[in-house]
């Protein structure tokens, strides 16, 4: 017995037929469509250009900092470019990319659901995002310029007095609109998850991916919904002539680090935890074993959940009036649950047997960047590293090793693994290894010299430096590591071209993945599944592949002979 | 239903005893006004899950020993391609740069959500039942 019997019998199309073939097609397609696989895709793509765009950002930025005394852009625009890089990235490219992206194509797939809970709201989701990434970028066009005041937009530099003109307001209606974004995409995620598996697939038994990406959800509904009252405030603040921000009114400008933050430190994970996800689902198929510690894995996600809305004020240490011990303790106690998932990640690959493709390889590169970052992380944890260092380039070098080795390699470990199924073609290996080897080598060379060069007392956010700063080595050897990264994304590139227009077929199991995503077509069809394996365990394609070593049997449970598809 | 119930409510009462704590220690009223919203957004969905936990029948997607025959009847309507999405997007994009560029922005916006609002509400569904 088949979903696909069952289907023949009960579905009544009303007038369905028009989109199931022969339906709309290119550009009509991506403004009509409600399918999770055609969204998920859009998310995606506009995510990677919105990514080039802002790591174009990055080259400017890296090239202004190559020498002291350097005048490459003035120091507006500098301001100006870093602002619009870091809220790019981590509104329009990180978040987006891996929560509207790989969760709306995959996470459906992965639970055997036809399409998301909610597909008009999908789409709707799809166009605030859309419309607040030209929103922010927007800003360049006006008179006054984009946004100057950072991707933290702190009061009383953000009040209408210092940065005044339109390029602020932009960014504030920008952050909205992807902010609501991300609430719609929340809510559906989850109302999918829990409402749409298929028969069997019980909550423990969820592929890691899905797990995380409900966290991710319920963390996006405690935080966004902080954020928007703050920017809500703000947009007050420098026109309707409140003072929340301002002292003169009786405001504190530390309410907007406090608001900021609590929604900023959520938002940490937000970023992490789908790409967790991905690096769960990697490590696995290509060790050949189950992961290791289901369900330890699945509570450090919650742990870490619960956590980070407890640690908002480690960023506000130097303002001097938070509760430090507090704050303190609770960020190291993130590590735990942290700490927790890097092993189970190592347990796995432990005595597996490794392939190591692009995706692997990627995920490796993850787990040495992303341990740096969380080592030093812990550092800043402490208050009196935190005095030292804080608003340095130890702190960028920090951050970037953990958002941004997350995002990109996670990301693109997701990205290589998944490319098959969401093309149906092959990406060329050798290219793969080439971008890994160049992006790995690259980013490493540019954010390990800024730990020393924070150390030497560079203060972030400044466009130029002195020679008898000592820094200059430093900057030089980062900028070319940042140029080698950028580097890679151009092999990047080509792999796709190639791989478009001289294209190998993939097939629909080309890792031998466990989940049910390899159990449908590559591409999926409308609706995703012609039929369903039966789900006795955490990897039903596994156990239908693979009987003899079925992780069922471990549980007394058994398939019977009519279930399996003949 | 349990499971989703309890993940809801295990985050909800854990950040309740965050603030608990950090009132007492920290004495910062801001914080712990915060934190008791965060706790308010965990149990709140966990007492929907809870209500519905106790008045559904058991799903077939809870039990160990499934089997996909077992999913019977319609999983649910879903609509076919609309154009309603993007209109209503475009509807808050004007509406939110009305902010910035003045009110008469908010004329069109205001009039395509509108639109597009009641368009996407009356459409009900063009795609099919599976």
């Amino acid at each position: 017995m088949t979903i696909a019997e069952e289907r023949s019998d009960l579905s009544h199309d009303e007038g369905g037929h028009e989109h199931d073939h022969g339906g709309p097609r290119g550009i009509y397609l991506w403004l009509t469509s409600t399918d999770h696989k055609v969204i998920g895709k859009s998310y995606m793509y506009t995510s990677l250009i919105f990514m080039l765009i802002a790591g174009a950002m990055a080259m400017i930025i890296r090239a202004q900092l190559t020498g002291p005394n350097n005048h490459l852009v003035s120091q507006q625009t500098y301001n100006e470019l870093f602002t619009i890089h870091g809220s790019m990235m981590l509104y329009l490219f990180a978040g987006p990319f891996a929560f509207g992206g790989f969760a709306n194509y995959i996470l459906p797939l992965q639970i055997g659901a036809p399409d998301m809970a909610f597909p008009r709201l999908n789409a709707l989701s799809y166009w605030l995002f859309v419309t607040g990434g030209i929103t922010m970028l927007s800003g360049f066009f006006t008179s006054g310029g984009a946004a100057a005041f950072g991707w933290v937009s702190y009061a009383p530099l953000s009040s209408y007095s210092n940065s005044p003109g339109a390029g602020p307001d932009l960014w504030i209606v920008a952050i909205a609109l992807t902010g609501f974004s991300g609430i719609f995409t929340a809510v559906n995620l989850i109302t999918t998850a829990f409402y749409l598996r298929a028969p069997g697939l019980t909550m423990f038994r969820l592929p890691i991916f899905t797990w995380n990406m409900i966290v991710t959800g319920m963390l996006i509904l405690i935080a966004f919904p902080i954020l928007t009252a703050a920017m809500i405030m703000l947009y007050a603040d420098r026109h309707f002539g409140a003072h929340f921000f301002t002292v003169s009114g009786g405001g504190s400008p530390v309410m907007w680090q406090n608001l900021f933050w609590f929604f900023g430190h959520p938002e940490v994970y937000i970023l992490a935890l789908p790409y967790f996800g991905i690096v769960s689902e990697v490590i696995p198929v290509f060790s050949r074993k189950p992961i290791f510690g289901y369900k330890g894995l699945v509570f450090a996600t919650l742990a870490i959940a619960g956590l980070s809305t407890g640690v908002w004020a480690h960023h506000m240490f130097t303002t001097g009036t938070v509760l430090l011990p507090f704050f303190s303790a609770l960020s190291l106690l993130i590590a735990v649950p942290t700490g927790v998932k890097v092993f189970t990640w190592i347990a796995t690959m432990w005595g597996g047997d490794i392939e190591f493709k692009t995706p692997m390889l990627f995920v490796i590169g993850f787990l040495f960047t992303f341990v740096m970052g969380g080592v030093t992380g812990v550092m800043l944890a402490a208050p009196p590293i935190d005095f030292a260092v804080h608003d340095t380039y130890f702190v960028v070098a920090h951050f970037h090793q953990v958002l941004a080795g997350t995002a990109v390699f996670g990301g693109f470990a997701g990205f290589f693994y998944w490319y098959p199924k969401l093309t149906g073609r092959m990406y060329r290996e050798s290219l793969g290894k080439l971008q890994f080897l160049m992006a790995f080598v690259g980013f490493s060379l540019t954010f390990f010299p800024q730990y020393l060069i924070g150390l030497r007392g560079m203060p972030r956010r400044v466009p130029v430096y002195l020679v008898s700063d000592h820094v200059t080595f430093l900057n030089q050897l980062s900028t070319v590591g940042a140029f080698l990264t950028g580097a890679s994304f151009v092999v990047w590139l080509i792999n796709m071209w190639i791989s478009w227009k001289k294209p190998v077929a993939a097939g629909d199991n080309p890792w031998d993945g466990h989940t049910l995503e390899w159990a449908t077509s590559s591409p999926p069809p409308h609706h995703n599944f012609v039929s369903l394996p039966p789900i006795r365990s955490a990897r039903p394609l596994w156990d239908a592949n693979h009987p003899e070593h079925a992780d069922y049997k471990s549980h007394g449970l058994e398939v019977r002979d009519h279930e399996v598809k003949k | 239903m349990k499971v989703e119930y309890r993940i809801y409510m295990g985050i909800g009462v854990f950040v309740l005893l965050v603030m608990t704590v950090y009132f007492f220690w920290a004495k910062d009223y801001g914080g712990a006004t915060m934190l008791f919203g965060t706790a308010g957004l965990g149990i709140m969905p966990a007492l929907y899950f809870g209500w519905w936990k106790r008045r559904m029948d058991p799903r077939p997607e809870d039990s160990e020993t499934a089997t996909v025959a077992e999913s019977k009847g319609a999983i649910g309507a879903f609509p076919g391609n609309t154009i309603w999405p993007f209109v209503l997007g475009m509807g808050a994009f004007m509406s939110g740069l009305s902010l910035v560029f003045g009110e008469w922005m908010l004329v069109i916006g205001g009039a395509l959500l509108i639109f597009a609002a009641t368009s996407v509400t009356l459409e009900s569904r063009r795609g099919g039942v599976i």
